[in-house]
C-alpha cells in the first residue's frame, strides 16, 4: 500500500496484517506515516495504490461511514454542544431508520458504555465539564458504542499529564482484555508501546522498519534505527572478520559467528554493558563524565581512536573504583552491518 | 481570575496611563454619545405619557415601525441563510476569484449608503439591468417593500458573512471526522455537528443585521418608494416630522427604535455570553 | 491533499460531494453578484454613460466641488478625533483589568446599533432652534446645526467606533508582556507606546482609520438631518448625489457617486493587501462595523 500527498510521499510499500482481537502499537516519531496509515485504515485518506482488507472484505472502495470503525482523536473531537450521553450515542442516532435502535435504547446502551468506561452519572454533563482523562473515557465510549470492526486510537495519551497517562494505559489494557477489540494506536512514546501492545509497529519515514512483540522489537531490533528508537543506545564502528569483532583493530570479546565480514555497527543500552578488568577482548574508555540519574550512575566514556561516546549505567553503590580508565563488555548488543558510504 | 490581594474595581497594573487614558476615553464617549443619547431619552420623558402614547402609537408611526422591523426581519433571515452559504464557500473551498469575492464582502461596511441606495434602486427600477428581467413576470422590487428588503439585504450581508467564518475556519476538522467515523452521513454530519456550533455566530449576525436594518436610512430611502403605509420607514419618518418641526414627534419614534435597538444590543450580549458557557468562546 | 485515488467513488469524509460543492459555489456566486458586484459596477458604468467628458464636467462643477471640500474638511477633523480616542479606548480597556469592562465596550458599540437619523436628531434635539442649548447659541451667534459643526458631530457619533473596534480585540490578545518588559527595561509609559505597542498594532490602526474615513465621508442619514442641505455650503459629497439624484441629473449623481465607490474599493483594496502580507493577525476585521 502506498499514499502519497501531493508530491510527498507520506507512505511507500507498507503492508501490515492485523489478527483479530490484537492490541497493535504503531510507533515512530513524528512524520514516520503512522497517523497517516491510521487514517487509511479508518477511510479518512485513501491509499494512492493498495488495499485494505477487513476479514475477507476489501474496504479499499468502503466510505468512512460504512467501514465501521471506532476512531478516538488526538483531541477527542467530542461534540461540544452535546452531553456525555448524546455524543456516545450519536453513532446509533445517524442510523438508518431501519437498523436504528429506540431512543431508550440508545440512551440505555450509553449509560451501560459510561459504566464500562468507569463514568457512570455523567450522562448529561456536557464536555466543557469534563477532566481530559474524562473526555479521553468519553472519547472511546464513544467509538464503542458502534460495536466497531476496529478501535483505532491517535496517541490517544498525548494530551494528557504524565500521572493520568500511566493510569489511563494501565485502564486501557484491562479494558480490551476485557471487551475484545482488535485495537490499534499510535504512539511515539516507545515505553507506551512496549507496555500496552501484543504487536508493536515500528515506523520510520513512511515505512514499516519491524513488527514483533515487544521482547522481540526490545532485545532484537532489526536495525540501528530501532534500536536506537526503542530505548538508549551507544554505537560503536567495528569491523568483523571471520567471525570476529574488533574495533581500531583490537579484538572485542564477542561472539559474531554469522556475522558478515567488513565494517559494522556495534549497538548496546547503557544498562547491558558490564564494567570488566583489564584483559585482552574489553574495550577500554576514557571516562569523561560522571552524572547522578535516579537509582543508578551514568557514566560516559570515550573510545577508541574515534572518541566515540559511551553510555554505562552502574549501579551506585558498585564497588567499582571509578578510575579515568574503565574496561567495558557489552552483555546485551546488536550487530549491524554498515551501509555503503 | 484571583489574585493574592483584593482589588475593588481595578486590578493594579504596572502599565502607566490609565487614568488618563480612561478618562479621556469616557469623556469623549459621554460628550459625543451618551450625553446627546440622555438628552434624547429627557426629552421624549418631557412629553408626558399621554402625549408620547398618542406620538409613539399614532397609526403612521405604527406602520413605518412595521415595514422597518418587518423588511429588516425578512432580510436577516436571507442573509443568515445565504450569508452562511457564501462564508461555507470561501472558507472551505478553493474556486477562482475567491479572494475578491472574500475582500469585497465589506463593500456595504465602506460603501456610503447613499451610494448603495441610488445603485440598487437604479439596478432593480423596473427599466434597468435586474429589474428589467422581472418586469415581464409582472414582479416589482424597486419602490415598494421588495425594494427596502433588496437595500437590507446588501447593508446586512457582511455582518452575516464575518461572524461566520472565523467560526467556520477554526471548527476542528476531527469533529467531522469523528462523525463520519461514527456513520453519519455528509448531511447528517453537517446538520447536527457543524450547524449547531454555528448557531451563536449566526444569531449574532442576525441579530447585527437586524438591528442595523430596522435603523437603516440612506440605502433605503432611494428605493423604498417611500409610501405612508405601505413602504415608509421609522427613520425617514423621523426626517418628515423633523422637516414638519414636529420634534415631539420625531422624538417619539426615535425613543422607540432607540428601544428596540438597546434590546438588540442586550440580545446580543446574552448570545454571546451563552455561546461562552457553552462553547467556551465568544464569536 | 490529493483524494484521486484507485477508488474514487468513495465519498471525502470531511466534504461535499463535487455537485454539491458546485451548486453551493453557484449559489454564492449568484447571491454575490445580485447584491454586491452588480451595484457597483452600475455605479460606475452610470457615471461614464457621458463618457469621460461629461464625467469631468459633473465632478468639475462649483457646487460639486464645494461639496468635496466640505466632505474632505468633515473627514479630516472627525477622524484624527476617533482615532485618538480609538487608541486611548483601546489602552485602556486591553492593557488593564477593571469591573464593568465589558459595559464599556457595550457602549463604545453603541453607534453601531443606533439608526443614523436618530445620531443626527439627538444633535438637533440639543443645538438646534428647538433643542436645550438652542436660544444660548443662537444669542451668542454661534451656529452648529445646519453649520460645519452639527455635521462633524453627527460624523463623529456614527464613526465613533471604528478605530476602537479594530484595536481592542487586536490589543487584547497581545496582552501586557510586550509593555511590561519595556517598562522593565527604563522605558517610559509613552516611549514604550511608541517603540511596542504601536508597531504591533499600526495595521489594524490603519485599516481602522480607514474605514473610519471611508464612513466618515459617506455619511448619508446623519448628515442629512443636521446640514440643512445648503448647497455650496453645507452639502456634503452623499447630500449632493442625493440632490442630483432626485434632479434627475444621473449621470452627474452617478459620477459624485463613482468618487466615493473608488474611496470604499480603496479601503477594501488595503485590507485586502494588509491581511494578504501580513496574515490574519495584522488587520483582520473583527466583523462587527
Amino acid at each position: 500500500m502506498r499514499k502519497q500527498f501531493d508530491r510527498y510521499p507520506a507512505l511507500h510499500g507498507v503492508s501490515l496484517d492485523i489478527r483479530s482481537g490484537e492490541l497493535i502499537a504503531l510507533l515512530g516519531p513524528s512524520g514516520s506515516g503512522k497517523t497517516t496509515l491510521l487514517r487509511l485504515i479508518a477511510g479518512l485518506e485513501w491509499p494512492t495504490t493498495g488495499s485494505i482488507f477487513f476479514g475477507g472484505d476489501d474496504a479499499s472502495g468502503m466510505d468512512v461511514q460504512e467501514r465501521n470503525v471506532g476512531f478516538v482523536f488526538q483531541s477527542y473531537a467530542l461534540f461540544k454542544h452535546m452531553t456525555v450521553a448524546d455524543n456516545i450515542g450519536f453513532g446509533l442516532r445517524v442510523r438508518p431508520r431501519s437498523s436504528r435502535p429506540p431512543t431508550a435504547e440508545i440512551r440505555r446502551r450509553a449509560s451501560a458504555l459510561l459504566d464500562l468506561v468507569q463514568l457512570s452519572g455523567l450522562e448529561n454533563r456536557f464536555p466543557a465539564q469534563l477532566s481530559g482523562g474524562q473526555r479521553q473515557r468519553v472519547a472511546l465510549a464513544r467509538a464503542l458504542a458502534i460495536e466497531p470492526r476496529v478501535l483505532l486510537l491517535d496517541e490517544p495519551f498525548g494530551a494528557l499529564d504524565a500521572k493520568v497517562r500511566r493510569e489511563l494505559r494501565q485502564w486501557l489494557r484491562e479494558l480490551h482484555d476485557k471487551t475484545g477489540h482488535t485495537t490499534v494506536f499510535v504512539t511515539h512514546d516507545q515505553e507506551e508501546a512496549l507496555e500496552l501492545a501484543d504487536r508493536v509497529v515500528v515506523m520510520s519515514q513512511g515505512r514499516i522498519e519491524q513488527v514483533g512483540t515487544p521482547d522481540e522489537i526490545y532485545d532484537r531490533p532489526n536495525s540501528p534505527f530501532v534500536f536506537s528508537f526503542i530505548g538508549e543506545a551507544s554505537e560503536l564502528p567495528v569491523t568483523v572478520a571471520n567471525g570476529r569483532v574488533s574495533i581500531d583493530g583490537q579484538a572485542i570479546d564477542l561472539g559474531a559467528a554469522g556475522a558478515a565480514d567488513g565494517p559494522a555497527r556495534l549497538l548496546m543500552r547503557p544498562n547491558g554493558i558490564d564494567v570488566v578488568d583489564e584483559r585482552p577482548g574489553t574495550i577500554a574508555g576514557d571516562v569523561v563524565a560522571v552524572r547522578r540519574s535516579g537509582g543508578w550512575r551514568r557514566v560516559e566514556l570515550l573510545i577508541g581512536a574515534g572518541r566515540h561516546r559511551v553510555e554505562v549505567e552502574l549501579p551506585i553503590d558498585g564497588a567499582q573504583a571509578l578510575s579515568e580508565r574503565l574496561h567495558i563488555l557489552p552483555r546485551h548488543w546488536q550487530l549491524y552491518p554498515s551501509e555503503a558510504s | 481570575m484571583s489574585t493574592a490581594y483584593s482589588w475593588t474595581w481595578k486590578r493594579p497594573s504596572v502599565i502607566p496611563g490609565f487614568g488618563v487614558t480612561f478618562g479621556f476615553a469616557l469623556t469623549y464617549l459621554s460628550l459625543i454619545v451618551l450625553i446627546p443619547l440622555a438628552a434624547l431619552i429627557v426629552r421624549s420623558t418631557s412629553l408626558g405619557w399621554a402625549e408620547f402614547w398618542h406620538l409613539a402609537f399614532d397609526p403612521r408611526t405604527l406602520a413605518a415601525l412595521r415595514v422597518s422591523f418587518v423588511t429588516a426581519l425578512i432580510a436577516a433571515v436571507i442573509n443568515s441563510v445565504f450569508g452562511l452559504v457564501l462564508a461555507w464557500v470561501l472558507v472551505r473551498y478553493r474556486f477562482p476569484g475567491k479572494r475578491l469575492i472574500d475582500s469585497m464582502i465589506d463593500l456595504p461596511f465602506a460603501l456610503p449608503t447613499a451610494v448603495a441606495g441610488i445603485a440598487l434602486s437604479t439596478l432593480y427600477a423596473p427599466n434597468a439591468w435586474v429589474g428589467g428581467l422581472l418586469a415581464p413576470y409582472d414582479i416589482k422590487i424597486a419602490y415598494t417593500p421588495v425594494g427596502i428588503v433588496v437595500a437590507l439585504i446588501f447593508i446586512g450581508l457582511p455582518f452575516a458573512v464575518r461572524t461566520v467564518e472565523p467560526v467556520l475556519a477554526d471548527l476542528d476538522k476531527e469533529l467531522e471526522e469523528a462523525a463520519a467515523t461514527l456513520g453519519a452521513r455528509r448531511l447528517q454530519t453537517v446538520l447536527r455537528v457543524v450547524l449547531p456550533q454555528l448557531v451563536p455566530a449566526i444569531l449574532t449576525g442576525f441579530a447585527l443585521a437586524l438591528a442595523r436594518g430596522i435603523g437603516e436610512y440612506g440605502s433605503v430611502v432611494f428605493i423604498a418608494g417611500n409610501i405612508p403605509f405601505v413602504s415608509e420607514i421609522a427613520p425617514l419618518l423621523i426626517v418628515i416630522r423633523l422637516e414638519e418641526f414636529n420634534y415631539g414627534a420625531a422624538t417619539a419614534v426615535a425613543a422607540l427604535m432607540l428601544m428596540i435597538s438597546f434590546a438588540m444590543l442586550l440580545t446580543i450580549n446574552l448570545i454571546q455570553a451563552w455561546s461562552r458557557r457553552r462553547f467556551g468562546h465568544a464569536v | 491533499m490529493q483524494s484521486e485515488g484507485r477508488h474514487h467513488t468513495v465519498a471525502p469524509a470531511t466534504s461535499e460531494s463535487t455537485p454539491m460543492r458546485g451548486t453551493l459555489i453557484a449559489i454564492a456566486l449568484i447571491f454575490f453578484a445580485l447584491f454586491l458586484l452588480l451595484p457597483l459596477v452600475l455605479v460606475f458604468t452610470e457615471a461614464l454613460r457621458a463618457g469621460l467628458p461629461g464625467f469631468i464636467k459633473a465632478i468639475n462643477e462649483p457646487d460639486a466641488l464645494a461639496a468635496i471640500r466640505l466632505t474632505l474638511l468633515v473627514a479630516a477633523i472627525s477622524v484624527p478625533a476617533n482615532m485618538v480616542f480609538g487608541i486611548a479606548a483601546a489602552w485602556a480597556i486591553a492593557k488593564y483589568e477593571f469591573k464593568g469592562k465589558s459595559f464599556v465596550i457595550t457602549l463604545i458599540d453603541l453607534p453601531f446599533s443606533v439608526s443614523p437619523v436618530i445620531a443626527g436628531l439627538v444633535y438637533v434635539l440639543l443645538f438646534g432652534a428647538q433643542g436645550y442649548f438652542g436660544g444660548w447659541l443662537s444669542n451668542h451667534n454661534i451656529e452648529i446645526i445646519f453649520a460645519l459643526p452639527g455635521i462633524v458631530l453627527a460624523t463623529m457619533f456614527v464613526t465613533f467606533p471604528f478605530v476602537a473596534r479594530e484595536l481592542i480585540p487586536l490589543m487584547q490578545e497581545q496582552g501586557t508582556g510586550d509593555e511590561e518588559a519595556a517598562l522593565s527595561l527604563g522605558a517610559s509609559g509613552f516611549k514604550t507606546f511608541l517603540y511596542v505597542t504601536l508597531p504591533n498594532v499600526k495595521w489594524a490602526l490603519l485599516y481602522g482609520v480607514l474605514l473610519c474615513n471611508a464612513r466618515a465621508m459617506g455619511e448619508f442619514g446623519a448628515v442629512a438631518v443636521v446640514s440643512g442641505k445648503i448647497r455650496g455650503f453645507t452639502n456634503t459629497m452623499p447630500l449632493h448625489v442625493e440632490i442630483l439624484y432626485n434632479e434627475y441629473a444621473f449621470t452627474a449623481a452617478f459620477a459624485v457617486a463613482s468618487l466615493l465607490a473608488m474611496l470604499a474599493l480603496l479601503t477594501l483594496a488595503v485590507k485586502a493587501l494588509l491581511e494578504w502580507r501580513y496574515g490574519d493577525q495584522s488587520a483582520a476585521g473583527s466583523g462587527r462595523h
